[in-house]
């Protein structure tokens, strides 16, 4: 009897698909299941196909694959979408009753459950997509108290009627399954493991306040938006504080001024807004400002197609701004690092005074995935402030007339950093060339000394950080893949697909665009290089080129959709069947 | 902050490049007399300016201070203020930043009420630039881009500040050294965005708006014992009068809740723990 399970609920925006798919996710969550979502949406309020994925397992499950088992279909279209997708023990859950006629493919199960009429029976037609969820765990053959503390969540704050009728709704959903339909075939088991559930905006929200941050303005933009929503309401118990913009030049502006103000503060948005904020990153990198600029992908260019993923934005986040500016580029590559990493951005930008790029793509943004909670281990996160000067050793950075240098020259070419309020700190900084002071001069000599000052910060930090790479697979296989953002999930997938085939396939995953590891040694052991990512160009693929000299294959995706296990699978042994005609 | 703080206290050793004779010096010094007035010292006063002569500012001046990018100064000032409320934020512009590029964010940093203080340098010409059309250049005026004349009415920023919910609104003249300083000191105190439009005159650049022409036409609102700043009828009638200019506190409204209050943000946002607040795996556990 399998126990995985891939599940779906698809519909129009505005059926509520959305909260239902997170309702049976959290029940899995809760039962110890893994669970690993995805949601197709459209760029609009109401109306279009939107749908909830589900892949659940005992085992971990980091990625999608192209198999659907159950999909509670609440629209024709829901279906006619899935049919790639659909195998011959699939089951739909439709209702019957509805005034669309329902065309189920002959192969496939269709289970009929009146949605309307008995949430209707249950306090209200509202709680249609609850009584299919009770029908779900009817065939699954999920037991359904588990999805109780999940509807508790979900509708706690509106009373217990309302939390009552869902529990009844769900019933009997799950009561008209087992008198109409025979057993299916399946058993989701529940365990005792002890998982949480999140997404990779949320993780990054989670890492920020983790991290200390108290400052954070943004503009609400798709993917991104969901940072702003998980900080604010949290990040105030935490002593911070969230504003919306009116626009992301403000944000971007608003951060930097409470970053000179002495807070750990961040922004984010998605490759439009990071246009926008070019201007000021720049400001931030010649001001010697620690701040974090989250930029998470989606499709481009312009506005692009914004609820679809893409990982178009590399070359902006590494050269963009005019000018020549240091900066540190830092893409997580799974849910669980854009927390990790987040704590990173924060001591890196501040130890560094710089801006740091925390580039997350929309998959990992809107996908939620299980964690053993001790992966966000609160007790692990450590908080470096870099050379802040206090009221004390403020002296030692203080020129022969009592001015603080907050552009000295070191060796390290990290500054020293005086926080307003500092008794002899004040100083100013300007996004003009500047001497040591902060003032604006055009000596060819200061010119010189600080770029070369700012440029040395990046090579003190390869000197003391390690900037690595994560590693999986055979580390002797001679087919060497290199991936970077949310592919790594489908590629850790892929890897045992290959392997069942006698395909030995090493994987890096590097969450460092600038500064990167040096995979010189790595591409150079190998027979095959193939870097995955989700653009046309290659942007990652281009840098190793440039650092290793050599040429390599590329496995591009670009039609929105991130990349499935299965799929990677197949490209990976097209890529190296490619590779052998050519040599052969 | 100490009593004993005197206004040079606030100046820098650097010596200004705004052309003899231009307005930016009294504007300046009314402000560093304003904050020394006010008991504010240089270590808790942060300024910031954006680009243009205007922005020079935070050189001449001593204190933490930033010089930005065009038209982004009041973002960075909501941003410091927040950050910490200790303190005193004081934001300066010229014409084209605060009404050009800048008319965006102005309208909001208008509306949120941050208790900071915004000095605008209008001297209704581009300067730095060397002498284009401002958003508060007349109808009519040449310049060099507008050499048959200026076809566009100019913005009314303290217009623009009452329809956007000001809750204070001061014009003044750099030249009137005094009473500059007393109203931009006004400014300072009062809780919420004190925003003041300041006559600035551009000696190179502008030969219409002169020294002599604001001298012969401001009128004075205190003169008129009448004439009362919290009465906001009043104050509209005056500020779109469109035969008169006026200076002074043209508008103040006693019960305005800046920001920070309104919000409930208090602390000094810069003192954090090394490692991750306490309770911090509360926010682990709401994923459950």
């Amino acid at each position: 009897m399998p126990s995985d399970l891939n599940w779906a609920i698809g519909g129009e925006a505005g059926d509520g698909i959305d909260s239902t798919g997170k309702i049976f996710a959290q029940a899995l969550s809760r039962a110890g299941r893994h669970v690993f979502t995805s949601k197709d949406f459209a760029s609009r309020i109401r109306g279009g196909y939107t749908a909830y994925k589900i892949r659940t397992s005992t085992e971990k499950v980091q990625s999608v694959v192209d198999r659907l088992d159950l999909l509670v279909a609440l629209t024709q279209r829901t279906i006619d979408e899935n049919l790639d997708e659909l195998h011959e023990e699939s089951v739909i859950i439709y209702d019957g009753e509805r005034s669309w006629e329902a065309e189920i493919p002959d192969e496939i199960t269709g289970v009929s459950v009146p949605l309307k009429s008995l949430a209707e029976d249950a306090g209200g037609a509202i709680m249609a997509n609850t009584v299919a969820l009770g029908a779900a765990c009817e065939i699954a053959s999920f037991p359904i108290e588990n999805l109780d503390e999940s509807l508790e969540k979900r509708f706690g704050d509106k009373g217990s009627k309302i939390v009552e009728n869902n529990k009844d709704a769900a019933r009997l959903g799950r009561d008209h399954v087992r008198e109409n339909y025979g057993e299916f075939d399946y058993e989701l088991e529940t365990t005792d493991n002890d998982y949480v559930l999140l997404n990779g905006d949320e993780a990054i929200g989670m890492g920020a306040i983790a991290a200390g941050c108290r400052f954070y303005a943004g503009y609400p933009i798709t993917p991104a938006t969901d940072v702003m929503h998980y900080l604010i309401g949290r990040i105030e118990q935490y002593g911070g504080h969230v504003i919306q913009a009116e626009d992301e030049l403000s944000a971007i502006n608003m951060a930097l001024g409470a970053a000179r103000a002495g807070a750990r503060s961040m922004t984010a948005t998605s490759g439009p807004g990071i246009d926008l904020m070019a201007e000021t990153f720049g400001l931030a990198a010649t001001s010697e400002t620690p701040l974090v600029i989250c930029d998470v992908m989606r499709s481009g260019p312009s506005t692009g197609m914004p609820t679809k993923q893409e990982q178009g934005d590399l070359n902006m986040t590494l050269y963009g701004g005019h000018g020549e500016v240091p900066r540190f580029v830092v893409a997580p590559t799974t849910i669980s690092e854009c927390f990790h990493k987040t704590v990173e951005a924060f001591n890196l930008a501040e130890k560094y005074q710089l801006p740091v790029y925390l580039v997350s793509d929309l998959a990992l943004a809107v996908t939620e995935e299980t964690f053993d909670p001790m992966e966000f281990d609160m007790d692990e996160v450590e908080v470096e402030r870099g050379k802040v000067v206090d009221d004390e050793t403020v002296d030692e950075w203080l020129d022969e007339e009592g001015r603080f240098r907050a552009h000295a020259d070191t060796e390290d070419g990290i500054s020293p950093r005086s926080l307003p309020g500092t008794a002899d700190g004040a100083h100013m900084s300007t996004g003009l060339e500047h001497d040591e002071l902060g003032r604006r001069t055009e000596s060819t000599d200061m010119r010189v000394k600080q770029v070369d000052k700012r440029q040395r910060k990046v090579e003190t930090a390869r000197e003391r950080e390690t900037f690595d790479y994560r590693e999986f697979g055979d580390p002797a296989a001679e087919t060497l893949v290199i991936s970077w953002g949310s592919n790594e999930g489908a590629l850790v997938e892929a890897l045992d697909i290959l392997e069942n085939e006698g395909i030995d396939v090493r994987v890096l995953s590097v969450p460092y665009i600038f500064p990167r590891p040096d995979l010189t040694e790595e591409v150079e052991a190998a027979e095959d290089v193939i870097v995955v990512e989700c653009n046309k160009t290659g942007q990652f693929a281009d840098l190793i080129e440039h650092d290793v000299l050599t040429r390599v294959q590329r496995i591009n995706k670009y039609t929105g959709v991130r990349f499935k296990a299965d799929e990677l699978a197949e490209e990976i042994k097209g890529a190296l069947a490619a590779d052998t005609e050519v040599t052969a | 902050m100490s009593s004993d703080v005197r206004f040079t206290d606030f100046k820098s050793d650097k010596q200004p490049t705004w052309c003899p004779g231009c307005g930016d010096f009294g504007t300046m010094n009314g402000m560093m007399k304003a904050l020394a007035n006010t008991g504010n010292d240089p270590d808790n006063t942060f300024v910031v300016a954006g680009i243009g002569c205007s922005g020079k500012i935070g050189t001449y001046m001593h204190s933490y201070a930033l010089h930005g990018v065009h038209g982004r100064a009041l973002p960075v000032g909501t941003g410091v203020k927040i950050a910490n409320p200790d303190l005193e934020v004081m934001v300066a512009g010229g014409d084209g930043d605060g009404y050009s590029i800048g008319a965006g964010h102005f309208v909001h940093a208008v509306r949120r009420n941050v208790d900071m203080t915004y000095v605008v340098m209008d001297n209704r010409i581009y300067g730095l630039t060397k002498g284009q059309a401002s958003p508060t250049s007349r109808e009519d005026f040449e310049t060099s881009t507008t050499p048959d004349g200026s076809k566009q009415p100019p913005v009314n920023p303290l217009a623009l500040a009452l329809a956007s919910g000001a809750s204070f609104i001061a014009q003044s003249f750099s030249s009137d050294a005094l009473r500059h300083a007393e109203i931009v000191q006004k400014a300072v105190e009062h809780d919420g965005f004190g925003f003041v439009n300041v006559f600035s005159p551009c000696v190179t650049f502008n030969d219409v708006d002169t020294y002599d022409y604001f001298r012969d036409s401001l009128v004075d609102v205190a003169d008129d014992d009448d004439y009362d700043p919290t009465d906001r009828e009043q104050a509209k009638d005056a500020i779109t009068d469109a035969d008169k200019e006026y200076m002074g506190v043209l508008y103040q409204d006693e019960n305005s809740v800046p920001y920070n209050e309104r919000h409930g943000v208090e602390a000094n946002k810069a003192d954090i723990p090394d490692g991750a607040p306490e309770g911090a795996m509360d926010l682990v556990r709401e994923f459950y």
